[in-house]
């Protein structure tokens, strides 16, 4: 459909706003990439960190700065730039307000990342209480939650805009997608920021003395779900909307989308109890509950798998494929932009398949606080996200600095996605195979005492070195990729893609613009799942917990 | 708003997978007693040592009871007391534990035995040992600096 608002190009001031948000994901990619590396030597037992700098301390930089700054800060760009793109330059209010977002972000960050440094931190990123950090930790990562907020303002206040100049028109699907995924992600914050606020940052002051594990955990939980939808949404937006465009067909359909996307704010956040199965204090009953609502998601995670699939075939179709599977020969199989996203879609086959023993409540068992978890993510987030980040990255970041991917670039994007599947492949492979033996995750190399079972478990670590070292590769190339574009690369223009539907004649039901139905549902979903629990975890609390600095 | 016949078909076929599976977890769950560790008792964490049955960590035969034994672990930075117990073979044992300061992991390796400690609450599980050797158990919640150092050991003997 015609939309007048629409950007032909990104406009250069926006551009500005979202190459800002660049920067800082992918510095955070070098050093959290580094730490991730440091972490894999370490832990293969062949290796010591120089200057009494600890394990923990390089994993809690390696969780924090690339699983809540590489993401967000990316994630935030990626959403505004695409808002942009889809609506319209932002005003100068809308942009202003982005600018602070980032700022605050930026703000927060630096100073999480120094008392990380300064060893007063190293509580990992969930930084689970008792363990108690600096003020100034909370207070950071406070920061960056409320700039995410208004930045996330500036994506809304844009979408407004665009529904009052367009009455009684669906908006454009980017900047509806966008808009779910912002306001899943404020919803969701709001129970991290919660604990922060009103139990960790009043206890690491001194204000009170003790804190309920219970309710901390459950409030951070009720947010470490959704984290992880807010960040694969961004990727679904690029597998749904850009894709199609890039390999020159067409969206399999603008309503099922966005019934996706409704479905994924409805079902992300009632779900936190799938990872505190094995904890007390918390009923059996309402756990299972909560095993069914993260179980929904596997709808629009089907969805989704059929959408992508019927773009491909549809597309490999028109272009005279023949037999059962022809239509992938025709697939655009030279083009970094299509094939490293592709690489991450496929990857999210084995790691669904891994989420779903997860969160099978009695089968959690097997697996929970192995390394096996950590294997897990890293097939969704640390590949099949990140890869199709990589792949954004292509084409966003010669957009908004108005230069051209080459050929060559091109063809290192490719070899980049190789690299990074080889090593994910000996790493998380080994990970999973460790896990099932009971290897735990987040711990230094130990050969515990002697004993036989942890002497089973080395091979697979110095695997994991192996495939570490392999990734380590890959984030030096992707940075010289990134760096090439946003600075080297020759002036031109580089496309937005941006893919038109199927059945474009067919205008999406208003009912998915309403948002005091959507909202609403996942409120009442929400009180649902938690309520009683939650009343339950205060009223019978045990005696708060005290501060403890075991680092 | 319009759906493919196939896309119909195909999620009329995963939401029936789905369903399923779901079945088979609550089956497990609610019929034949498989829950996930879930105890609800709680303790105040600055007295545990004086609090029974954590004043005596390790094994007791215990009667009358759906269980033979109870395995008593106490966990605090960066141990467990015990720090190793025989258990005899064949024993059907609920292990009770607790932990003095963070919270701690409690994981039997090569086992379904898995859960959380947490300051405060008490975690329980019921478990018969069948098959004789050394089983380790290693804290799988990061708790400090020593965390991976935190072991203690379950021999299964005849």
């Amino acid at each position: 459909m015609f939309n007048p608002a629409a950007n032909l190009k990104v406009d250069r001031r926006d551009g500005k706003l979202a190459m800002a948000h660049f920067y800082v994901a992918f510095t955070a990619l070098a050093i959290g990439g580094l730490a991730g590396l440091l972490q894999t030597l370490v832990r293969s037992g062949k290796f010591e960190l120089p200057a009494g700098i600890g394990y923990y301390q390089i994993l809690t930089v390696h969780g924090v700065v690339l699983g809540l700054v590489l993401t967000t800060f990316f994630i935030m760009g990626f959403q505004l730039a695409a808002t942009s793109k889809t609506s319209g330059t932002f005003t100068k209010k809308q942009r202003i307000t982005g600018w602070v977002g980032f700022w605050l972000m930026t703000a927060g960050t630096v100073l999480a990342a120094t008392m990380i440094l300064l060893n007063e931190a190293t509580v990992l990123y969930t930084f689970y209480a008792p363990l108690q950090a600096h003020a100034l930790y909370y207070i950071g990562l406070t920061l960056v939650i409320v700039g995410s907020w208004v930045d996330g303002a500036a994506i809304i206040m844009k979408y407004a805009e665009w529904r009052r100049k367009n009455p009684g028109q669906p908006s454009p699907l980017l900047t509806f997608m966008s808009l779910v995924n912002t306001m899943m992600w404020i919803v969701a914050t709001i129970g991290v920021a919660s604990t922060v606020l009103f139990q960790l940052l009043p206890w690491s002051l001194g204000i009170v003395e003790t804190v309920n594990i219970g309710v901390s955990r459950t409030l951070f939980w009720y947010f470490g779900h959704p984290l992880v939808y807010f960040w694969l949404l961004p990727a679904y937006m690029a597998w749904y909307v850009v894709i199609p465009k890039v390999i020159g067909g067409k969206i399999f359909s603008d309503s099922l989308a966005r019934m996706s996307f409704i479905l994924f704010l409805l079902f992300s956040i009632p779900v936190g109890f799938h990872h505190q199965l094995m904890e007390p204090g918390i009923d059996p009953a309402w756990k299972f509950l909560q095993v069914i609502l993260t179980f929904l998601v596997v709808i629009p995670s089907l969805m989704t798998a059929f959408s992508l699939f019927a773009t491909f075939e549809s597309f490999g179709r028109a272009k005279g494929a023949t037999g059962l599977f022809g239509w992938l020969k025709k697939l655009p199989w030279g083009d970094a932009r299509f094939v490293v996203p592709f690489i991450g879609m496929v990857t999210f086959i084995p790691a669904g398949a891994g989420g779903i023993v997860n969160a099978s409540h009695q089968m959690n068992q097997v697996v929970h606080n192995t390394i096996w978890v950590t294997g897990h993510f890293h097939l969704t987030v640390a590949t099949s996200v990140v890869l199709t980040f990589f792949g954004v990255s292509y084409w966003l970041i010669p957009h908004l600095t108005g230069r051209k991917l080459t050929k060559a670039m091109n063809k290192l994007g490719i070899i980049q996605a190789v690299i990074w599947s080889i090593g994910m492949t000996f790493m998380s492979g080994a990970m999973h195979a460790a896990g099932l033996l009971g290897a735990p995750r987040r711990s230094s190399y130990s050969e515990y005492g002697g004993a036989a079972q942890a002497a089973e478990w080395i091979p697979y670590q110095v695997a994991q070195a192996i495939g570490g070292s392999i990734l380590f590769l890959g984030i030096i190339l992707m940075l010289y990729i990134f760096i090439n574009l946003a600075f080297f690369a020759p002036k031109g223009e580089q496309e937005f893609p941006v893919g038109e539907a199927a059945d474009e004649a067919e205008k999406a039901p208003m009912v998915f613009e309403n948002w005091k139905l959507w909202l609403g549902i996942t409120f009442v979903l929400i009180l649902f799942a938690y309520t009683i629990p939650f009343i339950d975890l205060i009223q019978n609390a045990p005696p708060g917990a005290k501060g403890y600095k075991l680092w | 708003m319009h759906m493919h016949k196939f896309e119909k078909a195909w999620l009329i076929f995963g939401i029936g997978s789905l369903l399923v599976f779901l079945t088979v977890l609550g089956v497990s769950a609610f019929y034949l007693g498989n829950q996930p560790p879930s105890c609800l008792a709680t303790i105040d964490p600055e007295k545990v040592d004086t609090t029974a049955p954590f004043n005596e960590p390790g094994l007791k035969k215990v009667e009358g009871k759906d269980w033979d034994y109870e395995l008593v672990f106490v966990a605090s930075a960066f141990s467990y007391s015990p720090a190793s117990v025989e258990v005899p073979y064949g024993a059907k044992v609920k292990i009770i534990a607790t932990t003095k300061d963070v919270v701690h992991g409690f994981e039997v390796a090569g086992s379904n035995i898995n859960m959380m400690l947490e300051p405060g609450y008490i975690s329980e599980h019921i478990t018969t040992f069948d098959k004789t050797g050394e089983y380790l158990i290693v804290c799988n919640e990061y708790c400090g600096v020593g965390h991976h150092m935190m072991s203690s050991k379950i021999k299964v003997v005849k």
